[in-house]
């Protein structure tokens, strides 16, 4: 009874794969498409990466994609594909350029700025402590 | 001294993150600034809406300042944008072509038999692929190309009374000189 029920849900399985084979013909690819996608960010409903987008755009681009890398364009080359022509908010991870600087190294200047106003605060209650004693 | 700098220093920072927070209120986050303005308009070749047989080339608007604007008659926004469009083909500087974008033929026909044909050409782009090449994300979009084939401009959304009268117009009259 197992035996046969194991059967037939390969069986089932294997006529699944057939019908959805010609959307996923290549693994390698899919694959690909798959890590890729989820760092690209998809223009029409900008909260949702291209993985997950359901706008007819983002299926457009999903195909265009799967194209340029049968055609044997690197993540490289698609990235930069799709950068020429949405520009860098296409891309979760922005890139470092002079544009992208402030938001790079914004917070680190802040954190630094912060450090030194608290190191500045804490020398001067240290030397009131020294001075006075305790003092709130 | 001290004290006023205490207290004034907190405020002022409050003040500029007030400023962007208050200016951020004004944007858009759906006009994403497009990387293909001040460049080359990707080239392409449709088949005309009126005469599919017959196709519109990029490389004979070579000399001329035009503008390409993406439309399809399943977008409300393009519907809105309509009678703008038909105001400027009025306007004897302003030549409009129309891309339409992921759309029928038929369906495309008839609004334009509806509303009226404010443009100088329709072209087809059934599948959307010049669509992608122009990074065309929410239709209606417009491009203002140059005499050397160069973006210049480009119009996220349907064109507006101010974009038209401070933006477009200014710019397709200095382009032509």
């Amino acid at each position: 009874m197992k035996k046969l029920f194991v059967v037939l849900l390969l069986l089932a399985n294997a006529a699944f794969a057939g019908v959805a084979k010609p959307l996923a013909d290549d693994p390698v690819i899919e694959a690909r498409l798959k890590a890729m996608s989820r760092e690209l960010r998809c223009l029409v409903c900008q909260n949702s990466t291209l993985a997950d987008s359901t706008a007819p755009l983002a299926e457009d681009l999903r195909k265009e994609i799967r194209v340029l890398m049968h055609e044997g364009k690197t993540d490289q080359e698609v990235v930069a594909y799709l950068v020429a022509r949405y520009g860098d908010f296409v891309r979760y991870r922005p890139p470092v350029n002079n544009e992208t600087a402030v938001l790079w190294f914004g917070p680190f200047a802040l954190l630094l700025i912060g450090a030194f106003v608290l190191y500045r605060v804490l020398k001067k209650h240290a030397g009131n402590d020294e001075l006075k004693g305790e003092d709130a | 001294m001290k004290r006023t700098a205490k207290f004034l220093i907190p405020l002022v920072l409050f003040l500029i993150a007030v400023g962007f927070l208050f200016k951020g209120l004004f944007l858009d986050p759906h006009e994403v600034p497009s990387p293909l303005v001040g460049k080359p308009a990707p080239a392409f070749t449709a088949p005309l809406l009126s005469e599919p047989s017959k196709r519109f080339n990029t490389a004979d608007m070579k000399g001329k300042v035009w503008l390409l604007n993406v439309w399809a008659s399943w977008c409300v926004a393009c519907r809105e944008e309509h009678p703008a469009l038909m105001e400027m083909a009025k306007i004897s500087e302003i030549a409009t072509y129309g891309l339409d974008y992921k759309d029928t033929d038929a369906e495309a026909q008839a609004v334009i038999d509806a509303n009226g044909n404010p443009y100088k050409e329709i072209m087809t782009d059934a599948d959307g692929k010049i669509g992608i090449d122009y990074g065309v994300y929410g239709v209606p979009e417009t491009y203002v190309i140059d005499k050397l084939g160069i973006i210049r401009y480009k119009q996220i959304g349907p064109i507006t009374e101010q974009a038209f009268f401070s933006k477009i117009l200014p710019l397709v009259k200095a382009l032509q000189t």
